[in-house]
């Protein structure tokens, strides 16, 4: 299962300067109350807390003061091959930046190394514009002096952030999942209340004991309650005014969520039977989207009495 | 301030859960553990509270699908936190300190094994400057655990101590991962992988869950006949950037030990996911030499996310119920290298 969000962030006006010089290959630190000089800038001032406004440019050159190699580097990083991240002390600042080395082995590096940016080709105003370090030998550079402080041209970040986990079903989800590979769909008892769950939770949740018994549901219920999507969002594949509703399968307890189509939104109303449209049989996987949606089966509408506690 | 004790702790461990992350197949084997033990029932718990992460789970509002493991009609009282659950054991015992309620039931979950933990976990840094980068838990330690040997504050073997002695210690627990009679030349043998830890530096990726029933007063005293005492309860954080503290020592853990009183302690259980962790916190909390260290084998044989905090004030809880403690301390942490900590002392009363 992958997650994927790209976070976009707005910046202070610290951390914009900071962002727009790194834009133009240059590093700024802030000064402090205590007179150091602190990169990555921070906004506030760690000692009296006010907002920290001197900013200062340093080298790009600077020395590494403690390591840790990478033997295997995870996605996203710096680098595809393994290298070492580093607190780097930049020539003319007072606290080190956390960031890459790119080395070929850890014989290669050692505290009191030298080191300078190695830019990235195509500078977008993050912390990823320095792609990363490189050795320097005895090289060593000053702040570029003539960097102006106007209006800061980058004012937000984005960080792409992507995520993968093995996601394993419980014995109950498991059960769930392959009956839909076949058509059917599968709920659990709980022993104590006899209530059925559907899809199946693993523990009532009103007991909070472990539910026990399969139970097979029919692919027909009630719509219980419902609201009309009108809201147009990113990744919507259904024209809308559409429906979700909740919908009560027959010998169920608890209703779950479904699309009702078919009908227009308008004629949707609570108490309505509905059954599963399923899509063609050779498409079946372990996926609740076997069922395309909900329509109206035509039966007259069931009695409030019915569905009342399950509302 | 009321007298607030541990009273029923139970816990579960393993490299890889074949179940789903919200950890339900073990918290409700763990909730029926802790009725046994107090010999009580869902209604005499007055508050609920639980710890976990949406980021461990891959899913936003985990921490809600756990609450069936409860059984919530009618409703409880029940909180959350996205902490370790020790933090969320502050909470409930703050919630007891009202006197709102007499008991509490706290747990805290999470399945490690779902996601790469390290990368994970880059997700708790300062989003601006430092997550960007992706520094995962392992490189973060290593640069820690450098400087300190370069300041000459520790050296390989002091960390291959600390291994070695957890290891052998955890031989004990049927809930460590990582375990078995260990020697220090053992350790050093063993490759260094993220130079300069090896792998054994590090604790191993776990899935569990846990939890703890507090109780006040009479109520504690019904429920256990050495009941283990709360006697301080404190935690402090420091700055979220990597290079606005110390990392070779832990100022924030011996605050909240100074404010939560370390003295005549025997018993130790330090929440150190990294070997040389454990000596900067030994350090900051000023424990005397003759201190149990980490019966249990601590957090270099399992490492729980979001439980093995609360498993350390479990661990001491449970010796001090057992009479091999007469005042114990637990520490958690969370935050990378040890940005924020808590400390837990406990005693037994005759």
């Amino acid at each position: 299962m992958k997650v994927e969000f790209d976070y976009t962030r707005s910046l202070g006006p610290v951390l914009s300067q900071f962002m727009s010089a790194l834009k133009q290959h240059s590093i700024l630190g802030g000064v402090t109350s205590d007179g150091r000089v602190v990169v990555p800038p921070p906004e506030y001032d760690p000692i009296t807390h006010a907002a920290v406004t001197e900013l200062v440019p340093v080298s790009d050159h600077g020395v590494v003061q403690s390591w840790s190699w990478v033997a295997e580097p995870v996605a996203q990083q710096p680098l595809e091959k393994p290298f070492a991240f580093a607190q780097i002390l930049l020539d003319g600042a007072d606290a080190p930046l956390l960031h890459a080395v790119a080395v070929d082995s850890p014989a290669e590096i050692s505290t009191g190394l030298r080191v300078r940016v190695v830019w990235a080709e195509d500078p977008t105003g993050t912390i990823r514009d320095i792609a990363h370090f490189e050795p320097a030998g005895d090289g060593s550079s000053e702040g570029s002096a003539s960097m102006e402080f106007g209006a800061p041209e980058v004012t937000g970040i984005v960080s792409p952030v992507k995520l993968a986990y093995d996601y394993a079903a419980s014995p109950e989800e498991t059960k769930f999942f392959r009956g839909l590979a076949e058509g059917k769909i599968f709920g659990q008892r709980c022993p104590k209340c006899e209530k059925v769950y559907v899809p199946p939770r693993g523990a009532c949740p009103v007991d909070g004991i472990p539910t026990t018994d399969e139970v097979e549901l029919p692919d027909r219920g009630t719509v219980t309650t419902y609201c009309v999507v009108n809201v147009p969002f990113q990744g919507q594949t259904i024209p809308i005014p559409y429906v979700s509703a909740y919908v009560l399968l027959d010998g169920a307890d608890i209703a779950f969520l479904h699309l009702i189509l078919d009908i227009d939104a308008a004629d949707v109303r609570m108490g309505m039977r509905v059954e599963a449209v399923w899509k063609p049989r050779e498409e079946w996987t372990t996926d609740l989207n076997n069922i395309r949606y909900f329509k109206p089966t035509g039966e007259p509408d069931a009695d409030f009495e019915t569905y009342k506690h399950h509302l | 301030m009321r007298d607030v004790a541990v009273v029923g702790f139970s816990q579960q461990q393993m490299k890889e859960l074949d179940g789903s992350p919200t950890c339900l197949e073990i918290l409700v084997p763990i909730i029926q553990d802790l009725y046994e033990q107090t010999g009580w029932t869902k209604s005499d718990i007055g508050f609920w509270c639980s710890g976990s992460s949406d980021y461990l789970a891959g899913r936003s509002f985990s921490f809600v699908s756990a609450v069936d493991a409860i059984g919530t009609l009618p409703p409880v009282m029940e909180s959350h936190v996205e902490m370790d659950a020790a933090w969320a054991m502050y909470e409930a015992w703050i919630k007891i300190q009202t006197g709102e309620v007499d008991t509490a039931l706290v747990y805290g979950f999470g399945k490690s094994s779902a996601g790469t933990l390290r990368r994970i976990l880059a997700l708790q840094l300062d989003p601006y400057t430092t997550q960007p980068l992706w520094p995962d838990t392992v490189s973060l330690a290593g640069i820690q655990a450098r400087e300190g040997i370069e300041k000459g504050l520790w050296d390989e073997k002091a960390m291959a101590e600390v291994v070695a002695r957890s290891m052998t210690d955890a031989a004990a627990n049927e809930w460590a991962i990582r375990k078995g009679a260990t020697s220090i030349d053992d350790v050093l043998a063993q490759p260094v992988y993220a130079d300069p830890l090896r792998r054994w530096d590090c604790a191993p990726v776990s899935d569990g869950a846990a939890g703890i029933i507090l109780a006040a007063g009479d109520k504690a005293r019904e429920a256990r006949q050495r009941p283990a005492w709360i006697t301080g309860f404190e935690h402090r954080i420091e700055p979220i950037a990597l290079n606005a503290r110390s990392l070779t020592e832990s100022v924030s853990t011996a605050a909240a030990g100074t404010a939560a009183g370390v003295d005549g302690v025997d018993t130790a259980e330090l929440h150190a996911p990294f070997s040389h962790q454990e000596l900067i916190l030994r350090n900051a909390l000023g424990l005397p030499g003759d201190v149990t260290i980490n019966p249990s084998g601590g957090a270099l044989t399992a490492n729980p996310m979001f439980s093995a905090g609360l498993n350390r004030i479990g661990e001491a809880a449970s010796r001090i119920w057992a009479g091999n403690s007469d005042k114990a301390l637990a520490h958690t942490t969370q935050g990378p290298v040890l940005q924020h900590n808590l400390v837990c002392t406990l005693e037994g009363r005759n």
